[in-house]
């Protein structure tokens, strides 16, 4: 029973973690159509962020929360510079925005490793460090903890998108960017909040990472394809896709990896997404209209 | 022009290298209705993305309330009182109908108001605008555009490829806005007769260029059918 729980449960929480660096590219990606390769790099701010405000807050359990909104502005401010200085004048151009943010992300990864060539080493809160029994797995904490982080940024994101006069700006400038600006709306503006917001969740992401695992250079790159693949996979623009992508490719992960080797399971389970594109290359959702609209 | 709402001077535009406006002067008045007409292909449609800012100007100036708009953003643009409903019954198909109008405003009164104009939305407001039929969209269209409170409101064929009773529906609508004295109207339609009841004076358009205008009302139909004969 452990043997089948297990998987099930660790697949679970890196799914999760997977989520938060998706649901920023739902936003950047799925929604703004932008391809930001340095999204990753944000992962790694959050990270070092965790790390800064521990040199701050000595107690981990109270430094741990204070760390979720530093990391978020952080990477959400970095996410804004990118936006402002490269991004903005490529929106038109996929394949030039994917090439520059190539550069900005080995850029930052450089700059990581500069400053920090063994990796930022977040100390684990110690509320955090039992474990619950789950049909007899010790299940981590940590992971749980992931797992809710994650359940409250998509609630967050969610909201926001359905809810607030802010979210419904981004849905329309993503829509109909023209028609959008024609009633009022400044989508220059949209744009620059929606990256910050985008780019701030995946600075949550990396807060997450950094108590899973080591957290070095090579983070963002760790997730990035496969958060790509998560937000194709669920259908652009479909939040509830994200989600289920993103949990399955989690737990079918961890299962290869029981099965084989950790290298081979991240292999089969990339081989299965793409040949599920191949057979739906619209993802798991989409959105039905009429013809004209 | 010091009364005039909307004035275009000597406005040369196009795409790229491709100019399709050539030198147009006109106005609309404030409070008055205009209605451009033409042939397909004739420019309306490009010279009302220039008074809204969705196409660049090449040179001359563009006015709304004697202040130079020409190379303001078309959001600025409509805080200064310009309302457009583009051509082709453009919604935010994945947005409810609700959704739609509470981009412009979120004040339940005034979408209220807005509503009762269209006795038809009120029972629509949690459907997809996807899902709408084009008469319903059209409607969805131009209520959301009053929502922003224009002073100078801009159709782009309204009542085009929409069936003939939800027609005569948006028409009223029109002519009643157009009559309300405090609202300006420049009006692209390809009814002649019903353009010129609804608006005090027309232009007509042909390649780019303004070859006819006059004061307006039926006693205009047979000169703007003469000059689009030409």
């Amino acid at each position: 029973m452990e043997s089948l729980i297990a998987p099930l449960l660790n697949g679970t929480a890196d799914g999760a973690l997977l989520l938060i660096a998706a649901l920023g590219l739902a936003l950047t990606f799925g929604q703004m159509g932008v391809i930001n390769m340095a999204h990753g790099e944000f992962l790694l701010a959050g990270a070092v962020s965790a790390y800064w405000t521990q040199g701050v807050v000595s107690n981990t359990n109270i430094s741990i929360l204070l760390a979720l909104p530093v990391a978020f502005v952080f990477a959400g401010l970095l996410g804004l510079v990118l936006e402002i200085t490269v991004i903005q004048w490529m929106y038109d151009r996929p394949l030039d925005t994917l090439l520059a943010t190539v550069g900005v992300s080995l850029g930052l990864q450089q700059l990581f490793l500069q400053h920090y060539p063994s990796g930022v080493p977040v100390k684990k809160p110690s509320l955090l460090d039992g474990q619950l029994d789950v049909f007899g797995y010790a299940w981590p904490l940590r992971q749980i903890f992931t797992i809710c982080l994650a359940l409250v940024c998509l609630a967050g994101l969610a909201a926001l998108l359905r809810y607030t006069t802010f979210g419904r700006r981004i849905r329309a400038t993503v829509q109909n960017r023209p028609l959008a600006e024609t009633l009022g709306i400044a989508t220059r503006s949209v744009d620059r909040l929606t990256f910050f917001i985008g780019s701030g969740l995946a600075g949550l992401g990396g807060v997450a990472a950094s108590l899973i695992g080591g957290t070095n250079s090579q983070l963002g790159t760790r997730y990035i394809i496969l958060a790509f693949l998560v937000v194709v996979a669920g259908g652009l623009g479909q939040l509830r896709g994200t989600v289920i992508a993103a949990w399955a490719v989690g737990v079918s992960t961890a299962y290869f990896a029981d099965w084989t080797t950790g290298s081979l399971a991240s292999v089969i389970t990339f081989g299965l997404v793409v040949v599920f594109l191949q057979v739906r290359p619209q993802g798991l959702f989409t959105i039905r209209t009429r013809g004209l609209a | 022009m010091a009364d005039a709402k909307l004035e275009f001077v000597d406005v040369t535009a196009g795409y790229g290298r491709s100019m399709v406006i050539h030198g147009v002067s006109l106005s609309v008045p404030l409070g008055g209705g205009v209605a451009l007409m033409g042939h397909n292909g004739a420019g309306k449609t490009s010279l009302l993305r220039v008074a809204v800012g969705l196409l660049p100007v090449r040179s001359g100036t563009v006015l709304i309330d004697g202040e130079d708009v020409t190379r303001l953003r078309p959001n600025k643009r409509v805080a200064r009182g310009l309302g457009y409903v583009p051509q082709g019954q453009l919604s935010f198909p994945q947005m409810t109908t609700l959704e739609n109008l509470q981009l412009v405003t979120t004040q339940r009164s005034a979408i209220d108001e807005v509503l009762d104009t269209f006795p038809a939305l009120p029972q629509l407001l949690s459907r997809r605008a996807g899902l709408l039929s084009g008469g319903q969209r059209q409607q969805l269209a131009i209520a959301r555009t009053l929502l922003t409170k224009p002073r100078l409101l801009i159709l782009d064929e309204p009542t085009e490829g929409i069936q003939p009773n939800v027609v005569a529906e948006i028409e009223a609508v029109i002519a009643a806005l157009s009559s309300r004295g405090d609202l300006s109207v420049l009006l692209v339609e390809q009814h002649v007769g019903f353009a010129l009841r609804s608006t005090g004076s027309y232009y007509v358009l042909e390649s780019g260029r303004i070859t006819s205008s006059g004061a307006g009302g039926p006693g205009a139909l047979d000169a703007v059918r003469a000059a689009m004969a030409v």
